[in-house]
């Protein structure tokens, strides 16, 4: 059998192709996918170094401040990986606290395909880990300065009082898995976007810079916003853990939304839109 | 680029995504050990990598001045003992020997790049003025502990032996013995620069917690370097020397860690 694509049809109820994307937007973005991905898996392998997480200036070794914990525990049968959040045991074994086969079990928080290196090698994951958080900061401060003189930040980004209007109704049609393509982001987009750059990012960024006895000297300041180092570094693990989500979700949505248009417009800045997009100036059919 | 034909842009695009694509879920499904090669310490790449924390010293360096202070925390804040970590209970011999005469045979030795080598004993450097001072131990790990440490400042004992102008860093050397791999285990090392050395909370504690330094946290001496992570505060130190390039000690990066693949400033 084969299906016959109504291309006169589809062609004629296409919305115009716009420049949608500038290659400020376009270069940054790869950038922090590269940078993300280094951060992500490095900053796994320094965690697993010591898989707890604490609340407060310090570590209880003798009481108990940790919200999160990930190790491995006896049980008649046998060893078993065993997670405590926030009180909750969970069982995880063969992803954390304990992974690898039966004859070689390997036993660590992260498992080896979620780090870098794979072994267990924390001095190297600082390395890395510190290499692309400069790269990553880097690309941050420049594309803040060029959004700002070309307006994507304002314009594309902050949710005006239309999108909150809007809001409602574009969370209903994501969840049907109908997409509108705009000249400009929809409301959950400008959502969405907004929150990673302008509250995970820096989130992650200032924890970070928290965690350094350097820094706590240089900006005595930044710590107490935290509420402590041990806390810091909880919030650095959580703002993680909020941007692999958004990730998931992010590559979700390119893939039911029309990976080849999505990428296309992420590589060469042109995005088709939607049949009935109004056409302006500089557009291509 | 709006003038290339576009069904020859459509082709390039295409393949453009398709190798992206491909790249990417190679990666993903053979899992991470593609870059296990940085973990070689000699790596060319891990070279380039590694110039991040140079960067990292100077911008810090240029935000700190020479006496930003590390945070102090009030008595109530000790809750807990100081977590021992690293060596614990060294036994080369002579250390054994010392610590059988609770040390009253050990010195601390000044020396290197100094007009006027010394020697001090225990009981001499309980004598100078001493300082104490309530500071968050940070492990490289990621674990704090906060404790109480009383000693004297270093920047007087330098100025004592009075510190050549060509001299760059301080060296401090220790009694423990850290596994080398195959080799004979090495002695434990570490470096500052003379920034960190004269800052106001570097100290020679030799007392933590009101108590004499237990041999678990360093006994009878550790320098405390309060703007810097754990692995650069050396316990069991027996001689301080000031040299003006590290390169020719042990590794020759500064520190046994340091030796051992961990950035030399320690300050992140």
């Amino acid at each position: 059998m084969t299906i016959q694509a109504p291309l006169n049809t589809a062609a004629a109820g296409r919305g115009p192709l716009v420049y949608r994307q500038k290659l400020m937007t376009r270069l940054t973005h790869w950038v922090w996918v590269i940078c993300l991905f280094f951060l992500l898996l490095t900053g796994l392998q320094i965690f697993n170094a010591h898989p707890v997480l604490y609340i407060g200036h310090e570590s209880g070794f003798e009481y108990d401040n940790a919200v999160l914990r990930i190790g491995a525990v006896n049980t008649p049968d046998g060893p078993q990986g065993r997670t405590v959040v926030f009180g909750q045991n969970l069982e995880t074994t063969g992803v954390l606290g304990l992974s690898g086969s039966e004859s070689a079990p390997q036993y660590r928080a992260f498992p080896s395909w979620a780090t870098i290196p794979s072994f267990q090698d924390l001095a190297t994951g600082r390395v890395v880990h510190f290499f692309f958080a400069w790269i990553f900061v880097g690309t941050l401060l420049i594309w803040l300065v060029a959004s700002l003189i070309n307006r994507h930040a304002l314009r594309d980004l902050v949710m005006g009082r239309r999108d909150w209007r809007g809001l409602p109704r574009d969370i209903a049609s994501h969840l049907r898995f109908r997409f509108n393509h705009g000249r400009s982001y929809s409301p959950l987009q400008k959502l969405s976007y907004g929150l990673v750059l302008f509250v995970l990012f820096p989130l992650i960024i200032l924890t970070g810079l928290s965690m350094s006895p350097g820094m706590n000297a240089a900006w005595p300041w930044l710590i107490e916003i935290f509420g402590g180092r041990q806390t810091a570094r909880t919030i650095h693990f959580a703002a993680m853990v909020g941007l692999t989500l958004f990730f998931v979700v992010h590559v979700a949505m390119v893939l039911l939304a029309g990976p080849i248009n999505e990428m296309r417009s992420m590589i060469t800045g042109w995005y088709r839109t939607s049949p009935g997009t109004e056409r302006a100036e500089g557009d291509k059919p | 680029m709006s003038d290339t034909p576009k069904s020859g842009l459509n082709l390039t695009r295409r393949r453009l995504i398709g190798l992206g694509g491909a790249t990417a879920a190679s990666l993903v499904l053979s899992g991470c050990d593609q870059f296990d090669f940085l973990g070689q310490r000699d790596h060319p790449v891990r070279d380039v990598l590694e110039r991040a924390n140079d960067l990292t010293y100077r911008v810090q360096r240029m935000l700190l001045g020479q006496n930003a202070l590390a945070r102090e925390y009030s008595p109530s804040e000790i809750r807990q003992g100081q977590r021992p970590n690293g060596s614990v209970d060294p036994t080369a011999d002579d250390y054994l020997a010392l610590k059988a005469g609770d040390f009253a045979n050990y010195r601390l030795s000044i020396t290197g790049l100094v007009e006027r080598p010394q020697a001090y004993s225990l009981a001499e450097l309980r004598n100078m003025p001493a300082q104490s001072q309530i500071t968050r131990h940070d492990c490289v790990e990621g674990w704090s502990c906060i404790a109480k440490w009383t000693g004297t400042r270093l920047a007087p004992v330098l100025d004592a032996a009075g510190v050549r102008p060509e001299a760059r860093f301080v060296v401090f050397h220790c009694y423990d013995r850290m596994p080398a791999g195959l080799a004979q285990p090495q002695p434990y090392y570490e470096s500052c620069d003379l920034v960190d050395a004269r800052h106001p909370q570097t100290i020679l504690a030799y007392g933590l917690n009101d108590q004499v330094l237990p041999v678990s946290n360093g006994a009878p001496l550790r320098v405390r370097i309060e703007r810097a992570l754990g692995y650069k505060q050396p316990k069991y130190v027996h001689t301080i020397e000031l040299v003006e390039s590290f390169a020719a000690i042990q590794g020759g990066k500064g520190g046994y860690w340091e030796d051992n693949g961990y950035d030399w400033y320690g300050g992140i």
